[in-house]
């Protein structure tokens, strides 16, 4: 598979009147045609940021300090903003998180779609419309023809949904960046919506970035999950690596931070909150949270470890001079869990 | 604390409808009756629009009933009227609310915040009882003393939702309703606060009504659950059966929509439509299919829920052995 994106050391920065906010502190990853990779993270953790500097839609106090973002070789940081304008909603489409706001209160449904064609495929009008039509009928609106003409009020939160996937998709997207998508939404909603986009991506072979707090949405969407947290992708992996062979102590706490159906005694909560990023920690931004954490942690940041080919982790537990650990008992427990899945999988043949 | 058999909140045939006898009548809660214990969680989940928020609100007293009743330890609420009785519910019964940055006056200390309630009690009888009060009930919660003179943009969500639990303690209430205190939190933070509330529910010998959508935390937290949908509330038992034993199909299409974290399983998840397996005869009510299961549905629909419920047990049986 070829990468039709790819991020490199990208370091962005905020200006802010307490003084420079280092919100993404050198991320590289890429993105292969029609795979969906999931970023995980806390608030803050720079997961939106990243996709808006995808997008080119950061706001004004924010500087792009380093690093490239090639979409088919072409360096989004070095493109102007009128190319740019052909290439945001055409070829890279976004989703956002609150379809409360995302669409326009005083323009018809119909109209926001066809939008996108008239601008970008240069449709006539009655083109637009027809292929308008078409895409809410694509994404499972009843009555298509009816609720072209009404306006945003009169959908519930997960039609609004199903109508901005439809602007999204309106241009066969190479790449579909969706925010939190049904974070807003109730867990039937949130399945339909999710079975939706997998059908569409299925249909026009568009690679999506899905950025979710919520593991079990990753689980069921990604092929391969960063976890990211301080600004920096801190585990990368294939979904089973990340969740049945998770190595960096932040995905640890992660996901022991959810209840499973065997969970009973209290919950394994990740101590203490995240860094200030005006002024990160020297060393491994965790650290301080880690109870894992070895005087090196506090020095030096650590690199990527390799696990394997596609699985990838910055502790410094992982290098070959660390001591053996010993995790606490409700992480072991899912370790344990896992392993017998990881392994069930294996003798399976599963495709691990 | 353990749960006692002793009832602290009975709702009877509670129906709350809005704009009632006009045209946009709306019945967010229609009908509705279950009991609470002391000591203990009810859970009450449901999607939006299904009443769960507005029976809460109700059950505080921030509504008026349309009609049925709520009596909390043998007290109609609804019918408190001198101002002494209906302060002494006000401080028995709190409140958490879900959105930490819209709960919190913004130009409040943070001593101020959580000191309201001592104040319109009269609970401290000098400066200085209150301000030890304001710091034990932050450090109750896992802040510091000293953060009691800053301001609530000064605190991250996860703080704040602490804040508002020091509030609502400050006033040592007996029943406390938590309407979804964690949906607005980041998911390191929420275990956080979940493991906090289920502190304090033991020292603090509180009983919780706790409303939510996200499935998982609400099993794990709960006693018994709850489930609700359109006003109506249809299936009541404890937290293992409804999720390993659900009876409605409401619930089971609703269970079958929660994703996990554990890629297998999803990969194998079917989510099951709603199919309505209950009879439309004008009977329905909450019946008791087995011991403390309770389940919306028709006189008819009896025997086979029964059938179900049994059905069950025979699958675990035969997986254990």
């Amino acid at each position: 598979m070829s990468n039709i994106l790819e991020v490199k050391d990208l370091n962005i920065t905020f200006d802010t009147y307490a003084g420079k906010v280092q919100a993404i502190r050198g991320v590289s990853f890429d993105l292969k045609k029609g795979e969906t990779l999931a970023i995980v993270g806390e608030s803050g953790s720079g997961k939106s940021v990243t996709t808006r500097s995808i997008m080119q839609l950061l706001s004004l106090n924010a500087n792009i300090e380093e690093g490239q973002i090639l979409f088919n070789g072409q360096d989004l940081v070095q493109t102007s903003e009128k190319d740019m304008q052909k290439i945001r909603g055409k070829k890279i489409a976004m989703i956002f998180q609150d379809p409360m706001t995302s669409l326009n209160p005083t323009m018809t449904i119909g109209k926001q779609i066809a939008e996108p064609l008239r601008l970008h495929q240069k449709l006539n009008k009655d083109k637009a419309h027809d292929r308008a039509l078409e895409l809410l009928e694509l994404v499972g609106l009843p009555d298509a023809e009816k609720r072209m003409k009404q306006y945003p009020h009169q959908f519930s939160g997960g039609q609004r949904q199903r109508v901005v996937i439809a602007i999204a998709l309106a241009c066969n997207p190479d790449i579909l960046i969706a925010d939190e998508p049904t974070t807003a939404l109730d867990v039937t909603i949130q399945a339909q919506i999710l079975e939706l986009m997998k059908e569409l991506q299925e249909k026009i072979n568009t690679s999506i970035i899905f950025i979710t707090h919520d593991l079990g949405v990753v689980a069921n969407v990604a092929d391969r999950v960063a976890v990211m947290y301080a600004g920096k992708f801190v585990e990368v992996g294939s979904v089973d690596e990340v969740f049945y062979n998770p190595q960096h102590p932040y995905t640890w706490g992660l996901l022991a931070s959810m209840p499973t159906l065997e969970t009973s005694n209290s919950l394994y909560a990740i101590p203490g909150t995240p860094p200030d990023l005006l002024d990160p920690p020297k060393g491994d931004a965790f650290a301080p949270r880690n109870e894992f954490a070895m005087k090196i942690d506090t020095e030096l940041e650590p690199p990527m470890f390799k696990v394997s080919e596609t699985h990838y982790a910055a502790t410094w537990l992982l290098h070959e001079d660390a001591p053996a650990i010993d995790p606490p008992a409700e992480i072991k427990a899912r370790q344990k869990l896992y392993k017998e899945k990881y392994a069930a999988l294996h003798s399976k043949g599963g495709n691990l | 604390m353990a749960i006692s058999d002793e009832k602290i909140l009975e709702v009877k045939n509670l129906k709350q409808y809005f704009n009632a006898g006009t045209k946009n009548e709306v019945r967010a809660v229609d009908d509705i009756t279950f009991d609470i214990y002391k000591g203990e969680t009810f859970g009450l989940v449901g999607e939006s629009g299904s009443g769960k928020s507005t029976t809460g609100r109700s059950i505080i007293r921030l509504y008026n009933p349309t009609a049925g009743e709520i009596d909390f330890e043998g007290t109609k609420v609804n019918e408190i009227s001198s101002k002494k009785d209906l302060l002494q519910f006000r401080r028995d019964m709190q409140m958490i609310y879900q959105d930490p940055y819209a709960s919190l006056n913004p130009k409040m200390k943070i001593r101020d915040i959580i000191a309201e309630g001592i104040d319109i009690h009269g609970l401290a009888a000098s400066k200085k009882e209150r301000n030890d009060r304001v710091i034990e009930l932050l450090q109750l919660v896992g802040l510091n003393p000293d953060h009691a003179s800053r301001y609530p943009h000064e605190f991250s969500g996860g703080q704040r939702q602490r804040i508002g639990i020091a509030r609502a303690l400050a006033v040592k209430p007996k029943f406390i309703v938590a309407d979804e205190p964690i949906s607005a939190l980041d998911v390191s933070i929420q275990a956080q606060v979940v493991n906090l509330l289920m502190e304090l529910q033991a020292s603090q010998d509180l009983t919780f009504l706790f409303i939510a959508h996200d499935l998982s935390m609400v099993k794990y937290i709960s006693d018994r659950i709850g489930v609700m949908n359109a006003g109506k509330l249809l299936e009541l038992a404890p937290a293992e059966d409804v999720y390993n034993r659900p009876l409605h199909a409401y619930t089971e299409s609703l269970l079958s929509a929660v994703p996990l974290p554990d890629p297998e399983y999803e990969r194998n998840r079917k989510r099951t439509a709603y199919v309505p397996n209950i009879s439309n005869n004008g009977d329905e009510k909450l019946r008791e299919i087995v011991p403390g299961h309770f389940v919306y549905c028709s006189e008819s629909d009896v025997a086979a829920l029964r059938k179900k419920e049994a059905s069950y047990h025979e699958k675990e049986t035969s997986v254990k052995s």
